[in-house]
């Protein structure tokens, strides 16, 4: 079992956690047109090596930044979202 | 090639089975070809054998960059069926069942299918009226499927657990007759054979590391072993995909995940369906040398590492042993993952994609090898043609911006 450190609760087991998804892609502004929303909402892309994720830590409820190595699962950071 | 028949097996069993001839040729690579396909997997083969034999398009080469099955395609659980929910889906599903059905006559090579037969369990009445629904749309879509009441259940899967404390309890299920197992390997290397037969090059450690664009059209690819020319290039690369398109500006909505698998020891026969539990999401078979294969639900950290974490493995071993307390005598013999790609509605992506003359075949996720002949059927027509099959056109990328996504992550029960 790895552990995954929550910026408020720290080390906890990854059972706890879930994936939210790819973090970076920015909500489009105005009236986007249906390709940018779709690229908005599926564009995941699954990045190999080092990326950046959006978590949520089903016990205290909170979403925070985790960065680490898709192909490793090595955690390199974590950081809250507020 | 040489024709596998009763007579020559028997010969080979004679001769110690010392001079069995190559089953398909190490090809080597040529500058240009009418049609390049990335990825020997099941798919990759499958589409270059019928560019030959339905397209008569020979000069393909199939590009792999380890060995040929060596990713999804031989770690998967084998399991075959086309109860699926949507008309879109059982019409893909089910041609690739039909084809299989006389794929090894066809191929001349044993794919070794055994229509055993498979039932998806549920254990409470609310299950009960889904699979109601499921069978309902299954015989509307003209598919062999029907429910199953509890004591058939029982009949069929005698060792399930029914003690009064047992946590799962079976109400019955889905149950499809034609449903059921083939052996992985044989299918890419039956594949392989009559592909390499009728021509294609298959071409093994050779990674294609981009593809060349040039004033919007695929014009090649870069590989680890130089440059190759073609027009017509076809992706199918599983979990590898999105390296390949993302730098080009194609965005997929793939995730990928590993999703692992087990074998236990031999044992003597002790279940002859495809057994899927909706309680635990555990499913399993018995494989023809007595091992029972076991599989279950994706790990829920998305990777690119071929290795299962844990706690999916302990989900997995319990769910087995609540279904079975049987089992918990028996020891695994091996543990695996392959690296899914998984789709936000549990269905493929097939079609066009970013420049002209690319073409996809990915998303599978979890359940793929039941439609590797119908994706190789369709994967060809789009190559050979540069546009759609009737069957392909609805699993379309353009579907994520449309809206018409083809939800089947409650029509097949569990992840596959
Ligand atoms: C544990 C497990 C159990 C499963 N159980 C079932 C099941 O019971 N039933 C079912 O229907 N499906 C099942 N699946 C899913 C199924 O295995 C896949 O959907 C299917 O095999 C996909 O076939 P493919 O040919 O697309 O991919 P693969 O067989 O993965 O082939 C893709 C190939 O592309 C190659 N490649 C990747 N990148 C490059 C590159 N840049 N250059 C050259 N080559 C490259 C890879 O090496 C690989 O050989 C299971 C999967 C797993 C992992
Ligand atoms: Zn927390």
């Amino acid at each position: 079992m790895q552990l995954f450190p929550c910026p408020f609760c720290g080390l906890r087991a990854e059972a706890e956690f879930h994936f939210a998804t790819t973090a970076g892609r920015a909500r489009p502004e105005g009236a986007p047109d249906d390709v940018a929303w779709a690229r908005y909402l599926y564009g995941e892309d699954a990045p190999k090596g080092l990326t950046t994720e959006i978590w949520l830590h089903t016990t205290c409820g909170e979403y925070f930044l985790l960065t680490r190595n898709s192909l490793t699962r090595l955690i390199t950071g974590s950081e809250a979202l507020r | 090639m040489k024709r596998h028949s009763a007579f020559t097996l028997a010969q080979q069993a004679l001769r110690g089975h010392k001079d069995w001839p190559q089953t398909w040729a190490k090809g080597t690579l040529k500058p240009k070809y009418d049609a390049v396909v990335i990825g020997g997997g099941g798919h990759g083969l499958a589409t270059a054998y019928y560019l030959a034999k339905t397209h008569g398009i020979t000069r393909v080469a199939v590009l792999e960059k380890g060995w040929i099955g060596g990713g999804n395609t031989g770690r998967n659980t084998t399991v075959i069926r086309s109860n699926y929910f949507y008309p879109e889906s059982v019409a893909l599903y089910d041609l690739a069942l039909r084809l299989y059905e006389g794929l090894s006559r066809e191929l001349n090579y044993n794919i070794m299918l055994s229509q055993r037969g498979m039932l998806i369990a549920a254990h409470t009445p609310a299950q009960m009226e889904i699979c109601a629904r499921i069978a309902n749309a299954m015989q509307i879509n003209g598919v062999d499927g029907r429910l199953m009441d509890a004591q058939e259940a029982t009949r069929r899967v005698p060792l399930a657990n029914q003690s009064a404390d047992a946590r799962y309890r079976l109400t019955g299920g889905i149950w499809q007759d034609r449903a059921g197992v083939a052996r992985h390997d044989a299918v890419a290397w039956g594949y392989a054979r009559a592909a390499s037969a009728l021509g294609v090059d298959i071409i093994e450690n050779c990674e294609v590391i981009d593809i060349i664009v040039e004033a919007g059209c695929v014009t090649g690819v870069e590989t680890t072993h130089g440059r190759v020319k073609t027009s017509a290039l076809g992706l199918a690369t599983a979990g590898a995909t999105t390296g390949l398109t993302a730098p080009h500006g194609i965005s997929l909505p793939i995730q990928t995940y590993a999703l692992q698998a087990f074998v236990s020891e031999p044992v003597k026969p002790v279940l002859d369906t495809v057994l899927l539990y909706l309680g635990t999401g555990t499913y399993l078979s018995q494989s023809d040398k007595g091992e029972l294969v076991i599989g279950g639900g994706l790990d829920r950290v998305p990777t690119h590492g071929k290795t299962g974490n844990l706690p999916m493995q302990e989900q997995i071993i319990s769910g087995l042993l609540e279904m079975f307390p049987a089992f918990g005598q028996l020891k695994l013999l091996r543990q695996w993952a392959g690296v899914v790609d998984v789709v936000p509605d549990s269905s493929p992506i097939l079609g066009p994609a970013g420049p002209k003359g690319l073409f996809l075949n990915c998303g599978w996720g979890t359940g793929g090898f039941k439609a590797i002949p119908a994706g190789g059927t369709l994967l060809a027509h789009m190559l050979a043609t540069g546009g759609h099959h009737d069957i392909s056109r609805p699993f379309d990328l353009t579907r994520f911006i449309t809206g018409r996504l083809i939800d089947e992550a409650a029509g097949s029960g569990i992840a596959h």
